[in-house]
């Protein structure tokens, strides 16, 4: 399109100044195919025995019974929204108890903290989500394709009938276990035997249809295809976990002290002036991660320890001790390459402690907490517009709702007395009542009731304050609520 | 990008970004291709959008923007919205049409669904000049405190919500016209000053005891058919009790002065049009409720 002059003032397109221009492949890279190898060992059977318990306690949950009475749900663990509760055993929960909520979170981060700077990232080793229903894909797939050799094999080999049933059955499988996963959260959220058989006839809410089908998803595609991604790209918590590491804590470790220098070894050539790593490359293959221990603390690693159980039976095959790769501190690592003797491992230290005690406090406040709620509440909202009005007679009145929860089964009658100002008289809009004294409010059961509460007092009187005391008769449990008595001169 | 500008990191031997933080470089590792294609899968998807639905701002000589294939509209949604929120409530609402003002304000269900309704409308319709929980304004009546002009009990409210005060179409509205004793020559200057000391005397303000002696024929004369003999007001027509503490058009001489000169006939309208039964019974009882119903 251009002037032929224009072509020929410019020098050659094909290479412009500065060398190549940069290739697609540069700017985005292939994902490559993991292929992580069945490890053997004391770590292995770990994980084992944690992926059944976690997937039993997250499958088995909802089905438990825990009986509280007639016409309350007998589900233990129940996020009721219809009805607005939250019922974990002995625990039931009302919206205006979301601080407990709030308060578990902080324990459960907590938790983290304190476990990450003891043991370093067992979380994301053995109990994430994210790893045991990876494991759990990624043993499916072992049983349809074979172990690593036989994966990459099948994968490189051409669509033969066999290649194409063995990847059927595995995706088959893996939608199967995703279905069950996302069926299982939605019995989290409804009676469970209601919600399971209402499934099938095409009785349960629409919402029920949605979580299941988003869960069955994002299972099949994070477990199944995305895995280690997750962890690398997609969680925050590996770049959280560089602030709560320290040398001090507990990680999957290659002890280059004793590793180094590697290389393979013959049979009859001597351990002497090398280390023990015999550059077998068992710790890649069994990694899910598909990184290489002996790099060092890396971002990507979720601390599975199955390169431990790899490199462990290398080392007995070899006729070396145990442990090249294990859980050893950073500063252990260094001492021992300086040739000095490692500091014994301190459980106990500034930051665990901390934590610890941070995690008691919270969790005794909690628990004390949930020991002394009452049934009743009442909560005292005073009008802000007008904060006061002047009555014909010169006495000052303000306006007050109160909000009175019954947590019971029962109607109930609480008993409100009103105190404070001098000259104080109170009256509710719709009862009947002289202005002093007691005065009976029903409540429904389970019932939530607002009353409007007219208090007036003397206009001279000094007055800061009027107290609502709401009291169940029968039980005796008190509510005391405080509220600010407005007039003119302030 | 020729390789002397090429910042190569020593230990990964990656190329990084030539940014460097407080010494601190970050490597150039390519994106993980999946992102690639999600970033075109966005694009694809956004060209559906398009498609769909409204998306385009209106063109010179287009007139109108894009409607989409879905033809959706957020205005329709909320009329849509609106309609079928009404109709819901009017479900619900139908029972304070049967219930008379004192069943609804005894009954604890219909209160607080009357209370809750009733505030929701008053906010909408009468706090504009009543102001938030009927606080008043100046000229404008508080609704919170006990003092009425016309009637404070729920069926009095009732009428006023309905028939408005002053308000010329209505028959039934609440009619009195104070008449304008200084605009219209009835008093001279002098005597709305003393009868202005007379009003503050009633409520023992007054300190020219003179004044409120050369008011006191001319109060009995002018203004006692309407305030009362001893400025008490009268309900029936809308008169104000003079002698409480309670000043719709304020209290200094200045303002007194200024009502009895010019007259004071401020308007309230008729909402017996405008609103439907159910609504204007749950505001009578939500003022009924605000502090000072009788």
């Amino acid at each position: 399109m251009g002037s032929t002059t224009l072509i020929e003032q410019t020098t050659d397109l094909s290479t412009p100044p500065g060398g190549e221009p940069p290739r697609h492949e540069d700017l985005y890279a292939k994902r490559k195919q993991i292929y992580p190898k069945l490890a053997h060992g004391k770590f292995r059977m770990v994980k084992w025995i944690v992926m059944a318990v976690t997937l039993g306690v997250y499958y088995g949950l909802p089905w438990v019974r825990w009986n509280r009475g007639e016409g309350i749900p007998d589900q233990a663990v129940l996020a009721d929204f219809a009805s607005e509760k939250f019922y974990f055993f002995f625990i039931e929960l009302w919206p205006q108890d979301i601080h407990y909520m709030a308060g578990g979170l902080i324990l459960a981060a907590l938790l983290l903290f304190l476990v990450t700077s003891l043991l370093g990232r067992v979380w994301c080793g053995y109990t994430c989500p994210q790893t045991v229903w990876t494991d759990l894909y990624i043993w499916v797939e072992r049983a349809f394709e074979g172990d690593r050799a036989a994966r990459m094999r099948l994968d490189n080999a051409p669509w033969t009938a066999n290649k194409l049933a063995r990847k059927f059955g595995k995706h088959i499988v893996w939608l199967i276990i995703a279905f069950w996963t996302g069926g299982a959260f939605i019995l989290y959220w409804h009676d469970a035997p209601t919600v399971a058989s209402g499934w099938f006839t095409g009785d349960a809410p629409l919402t029920a249809y949605w979580f299941a089908g988003i869960l069955t998803l994002t299972t099949y595609f994070l477990a199944g295809t995305m895995r280690e991604q997750v962890c690398t790209y997609m969680c925050p918590w590996p770049r959280i976990q560089g602030a709560l590491t320290d040398e001090q804590a507990l990680n999957v470790t290659y002890r280059y002290d004793r590793g180094e220098p590697r290389g393979p070894k013959r049979k009859s050539e001597s351990w002497d002036n090398r280390g023990d790593c015999i550059d077998c490359n068992q710790c890649v293959q069994v990694c899910p991660m598909g990184i290489d221990i002996r790099d060092g603390e890396q971002l990507e690693c979720i601390h599975c320890a199955l390169c431990i159980d790899a490199c462990d039976e290398i080392m007995v095959k070899v006729g070396r001790p145990k442990g090249l790769i294990a859980y050893d501190t950073q500063i252990a690592v260094a001492a021992r390459n300086e040739g000095q003797t490692p500091p014994k491992h301190r459980l106990i230290r500034a930051r665990t402690v901390v934590y610890a005690v941070v995690m008691l406090a919270i969790g005794g406040l909690m628990a004390w907490g949930l020991a002394t709620k009452s049934t009743i509440e009442a909560n005292v909202l005073k009008d802000r517009s007008p904060p006061f009005v002047t009555l014909s007679d010169g006495r000052i009145q303000n306006g007050y709702t109160l909000k009175l929860v019954n947590k019971a089964s029962e109607p109930r009658t609480m008993l409100l007395s009103v105190s404070g100002p001098e000259g104080v008289s109170y009256k509710v809009i719709g009862m009947e009542h002289d202005g002093e004294g007691v005065l009976e409010l029903p409540v429904e059961a389970f019932g939530v009731d607002r009353y409007r509460i007219l208090v007036s007092a003397d206009a001279g009187a000094p007055r800061r304050q009027v107290i609502f005391t709401v009291r169940d008769g029968v039980t005796g449990e008190t509510d005391v609520n405080m509220s600010s008595f407005r007039g003119a001169e302030q | 990008m020729t390789d002397e500008t090429k910042d190569i990191d020593q230990y990964s031997g990656v190329e990084t970004t030539g940014h460097s933080w407080d010494g601190i470089k970050e490597l150039n590792n390519p994106l993980p291709r999946w992102w690639l294609y999600v970033w075109y899968m966005s694009i694809a998807w956004a060209i559906v959008y398009m498609i769909l639905m409204p998306a385009i701002p209106a063109l010179p000589g287009l007139g109108t923007n894009t409607k989409g294939l879905r033809g959706h509209s957020d205005r329709a949604e909320v009329a849509k919205a609106v309609t079928e929120l009404k109709t819901a409530r009017d479900a619900q609402s139908v029972v304070l049409l049967d219930a008379g003002l004192e069943t609804i304000e005894t009954d604890r269900t219909l209160q607080q669904f009357a209370l809750a309704m009733g505030e929701s409308a008053f906010g909408d319709n009468c706090a504009t000049c009543h102001g938030a929980g009927g606080r008043g304004a100046i000229g404008y009546p508080a609704l919170a405190d006990d003092v009425w002009l016309w009637d404070g009990s729920l069926d009095g409210i009732e009428y006023t919500i309905r028939h408005g005060i002053r308000h010329d179409t209505d028959d039934g509205t609440r009619f009195s016209a104070m008449p304008a004793f200084g605009r219209d020559g009835l008093l001279k200057r002098s005597e709305v000053d003393d009868l202005a000391q007379y009003v503050l005397s009633l409520s023992g303000r007054s300190e020219d005891s003179d004044a409120v002696a050369r008011a006191a024929p001319i109060f009995q004369q002018q203004c006692s058919t309407c305030h009362g003999e001893n400025g008490t007001g009268d309900r029936t027509q809308g008169a104000p009790n003079l002698t409480d503490a309670e000043w719709l058009y304020g209290g200094r001489v200045a303002d007194i002065e200024a009502t009895i000169y010019n007259a004071r006939n401020s308007h309230m309208p008729a909402w017996d049009d405008r609103l439907d039964d159910a609504t204007i019974k749950a505001i009578a009882v939500y003022v009924h409720s605000l502090g000072g119903g009788e």
